[in-house]
């Protein structure tokens, strides 16, 4: 079920990265194995970026592998769907996942259709970066968690890491893969693991064991849940920013409870998820994106289909509001510790 | 919501009252048409620039329009792309095939032997000369009125047949709306149905082939309503961004289902100008006239594989018939407008030309378009044994799973079973499956 030991080809130094390192060395690695991967978006090539995530790649790998492109998320998706067509592995950065929006007809009615339609004539191998989530006071353009409008689209494969380690292994695997790939970048936790308590100083990621990065090339296959911690209580199915927020709660809580990383939410590892539920009969679903409609209501009725004669109560949902994400008020928005407790409280008593 | 207060009317304000213009074609059902506000130039004005030029210097070629064939039925100007006899009977016979093809395609959609069909009558020339104008290898991205491209290419007349019927044989495994082909072999993208998307795509394709260092060239198609679209923006912005070595072609057909040219902005200006504003080298061409498409489409080619850059080019023509089998063009435009056209039809005219060059007669045409709609119809009773659309010829159920992801996900695989299971439910398990 997890995989979470790295096959090391050789003996190494522990390293300790944090999450924009490793993606940025997951990239560098791509660039270097693959003569057909290929880095575009906006501010990505002399710059590195605005999170940094591409430094010092265009200076290594030569500006016609890393390039700056037009504001135009459209035309960045569109161009990367004729690449891909032409046999290059393009690794287009959106620069919040806020500004995917003009992007989407490509991405849906072009890059997830293409294998189907043409019968296997033509793929779209690309992997789509984007930041995603909020509590970094970005204000409703900046803060969106828009993974259930890709997991929708049939043909997109939507992958969410939540450690350094994970982000490079994942990434990896999704720039060989040869469906599109959405991979989505908690952005809270570029720069260290977060509690959910926003007044209290962050932890860097060099204190966490997930930080521990082998150097070269390894990959985590995608569709593979990472089992965070096991327990007996209950389960909490997370990804990205609140597997951490979640375990905290539960640490600080005292509660034995299994939590889940589902590290990639299409293809879905559901076999982990039946396995945990089975065991603990109790199940909690946390994300930070909206409520209604979100990828919560689809593990709710997953878990409800599959596993009902093991439940002791109803699935719990934890997640943000059903409001654009407020600038003033984004903590009053996020799924933090009280809105997570109070859900764990519930989900105990019955 | 009440006590809002109200925008100042202009008799409040002391202005004029602004008037919305809302686009209206000249001509509707009924109406006799006269087209002579047309200006189409005569055939050899246009000056033709090396390749190399840059787009500000040849800005009036936006507004003009490139023509070579005359109504004397002879080439006339720089644009005279001088090919040879044959080459002209071929191109001639591609546009004859296209032409029986359609008309066999659109009568067996009226038979109900498929859902849907598109004809390209009346452009012709459009999708055969530039084809022929490109090497084979060329990459091109057409929009859905481009069957003329397959043809010119020697895609298999059966394989677009049984494209059109969704049967078992289908290349595409019944998964595309019919006209909607792809063939990497051909290097035909995959057609969309999405408008416009297929133009960012050529430019990437041509921008890969660019980082490779490769020596082959895109080329896109899209109708002038559909420049409309943000994607066709995007293409142009980045074709000129990285000069890439793409042709965008527009064809201006005058009409998006029931919406004239006017919708897309064809009353204020050409869409040849739309380059300009990009940098785009831009050329506006009689899309009637075969021997202009071709003098073009090289001319675009040659400066796209020398590293000058895009080109845009606008194929001024006419949609003669309906948009497609969905919609009746007599309830919208007048059918005056298809005999009036002031640059006739592109068969005529190449036809006209072979015949004045004393290379070609009346009684070869007809041998020739009877051997045309011959060969249709004996491809398309071929295609028939494979089936025809709901006839039970389709591909087999579990088909329609595969291709969605590389590898059949967990939940495909439930979702497979489902279907497999229904089938049983319906017709019975002595009925094999598939």
């Amino acid at each position: 079920m997890s995989e979470n030991t790295a096959p090391v080809a050789e003996a190494q130094a522990e390293r300790r990265l944090n999450m924009i390192e490793a993606i940025n060395e997951a990239l560098d690695i791509m660039l270097e194995r693959d003569p057909d991967v290929i880095i575009m978006g906006e501010d990505v090539g002399y710059f590195g970026g605005v999170f940094r995530a591409t430094a010092g790649l265009q200076a290594k790998h030569g500006k016609t592998r890393v390039f700056d492109t037009p504001i135009s998320e459209c035309g960045i998706i569109g161009v990367a769907v004729g690449m891909g067509a032409y046999g290059l592995r393009p690794v287009p950065e959106i620069q919040f996942a806020d500004y995917i929006y003009p992007g989407l007809d490509q991405l849906i009615s072009e890059a997830a259709r293409l294998r189907y339609r043409s019968a296997g004539d033509y793929i779209a191998p690309l992997t789509v970066r984007s930041p995603f989530g909020g509590g970094i006071f970005g204000g409703q353009t900046h803060s969106q968690s828009p993974e259930a409008l890709f997991t929708h689209v049939s043909g997109l494969k939507t992958v969410i890491p939540s450690t350094p380690y994970d982000a490079k292994g994942l990434l990896i695997a999704a720039i060989e893969d040869n469906d599109p790939v959405i991979f989505f970048e908690p952005k809270r936790i570029y720069n260290g693991p977060f509690s959910g308590y926003y007044d209290k100083p962050v932890e860097p990621w060099k204190k966490h064991d997930a930080s521990i990065v082998p150097e070269g090339y390894y990959r985590i296959p995608l569709g593979k849940a990472r089992t965070v911690r096991e327990g007996e209580a209950m389960t909490i199915l997370a990804y990205g920013t609140m597997v951490h927020v979640a375990e905290s709660v539960a640490r600080e809580k005292g509660v034995d409870a299994e939590i889940l990383d589902l590290r990639t939410l299409v293809p879905l590892d559901i076999a982990a998820i039946e396995a945990s539920v089975e065991k603990t009969g109790r199940c909690m679903i946390v994300h930070e994106a909206t409520r209604t409609s979100g990828f919560g209501a689809e593990l709710s009725a997953l878990v409800t289909e599959r596993c009902f004669y093991h439940l002791e109560a109803p699935v719990e949902r934890v997640t943000g509001f059903d409001t654009p994400y407020p600038h003033s008020l984004e903590w009053a928005y996020f799924p933090g510790p009280v809105r997570i407790g109070e859900a764990i409280d519930k989900l105990l008593s019955e | 919501m009440a006590d809002e207060a109200k925008p100042a009317t202009p008799a409040d304000a002391n202005r004029p009252a602004l008037a919305l213009h809302v686009p209206e074609p000249k001509y509707r059902p009924g109406d006799t048409v006269d087209f002579s506000h047309i200006d189409i130039g005569e055939p050899g004005d246009q000056p033709r620039p090396d390749e190399s030029a840059h787009p500000s210097t040849m800005a009036g070629l936006a507004y003009g329009l490139v023509r070579v064939l005359g109504e004397d039925n002879q080439a006339h100007g720089p644009w005279n792309p001088r090919l040879d006899p044959e080459t002209l009977r071929t191109m001639l016979g591609h546009m004859a095939m296209v032409r029986a093809f359609d008309e066999r395609m659109f009568r067996g959609q009226r038979q109900g032997k498929t859902s849907f069909y598109m004809k390209c009558t009346g452009e012709e020339a459009t999708s055969i000369a530039p084809a022929m104008a490109l090497a084979s290898d060329d990459m091109v991205f057409p929009s859905y009125r481009q069957q003329g491209i397959l043809i010119a290419r020697g895609y298999p007349l059966i394989e677009m047949i049984n494209q059109i019927y969704s049967n078992k044989a289908d290349k595409l495994k019944g998964r595309q709306l019919p006209i909607m082909y792809s063939s990497r072999e051909h290097s035909f993208f995959s057609i969309s149905g999405n408008l416009a998307t297929q133009c960012p795509q050529a430019v990437g394709w041509a921008m890969a082939s660019a980082i490779k260092g490769d020596s082959r060239i895109a080329a896109s198609w899209v109708g002038e309503g559909s420049t409309a679209e943000g994607d066709f923006h995007s293409a142009c912005t980045f074709a000129a961004v990285y000069n890439a070595p793409v042709i965008l072609n527009v064809i201006n057909n005058q009409w998006a289902i029931s919406s004239f040219s006017g919708f897309a902005g064809a009353e204020r200006t050409t869409f040849a100008a739309r380059g300009l504003g990009y940098g785009i080298a831009a050329l506006r061409v009689d899309g009637n006239d075969a021997l202009a498409c071709y003098a073009a489409a090289e001319w675009a080619a040659n400066r796209a594989r020398a590293n000058h850059g895009p080109t845009l080019i606008e194929y001024f023509t006419y949609r003669a018939e309906g948009h497609s089998t969905s919609d009746d063009p007599s309830g919208y435009r007048s059918a005056q407008e298809r005999e009036e056209w002031p640059l006739g039809d592109p068969v005529m005219r190449l036809k006209n030309h072979l015949i004045a060059l004393g290379e070609w007669d009346e009684e070869r045409q007809a041998a020739m378009d009877l051997a045309c709609a011959e060969k249709v119809k004996e491809t398309t009773k071929e295609a028939e044994k494979n089936g025809i659309l709901g006839h039970g010829l389709h591909h087999p159920f579990h088909t329609m799973f595969e291709d969605v992801y590389e590898e059949l996900p967990w939940h495909l695989e439930e979702q497979a079973e489902q279907a497999i299971r229904e089938r049983v439910t319906k017709f019975g398990s002595e009925r094999p499956f598939g």
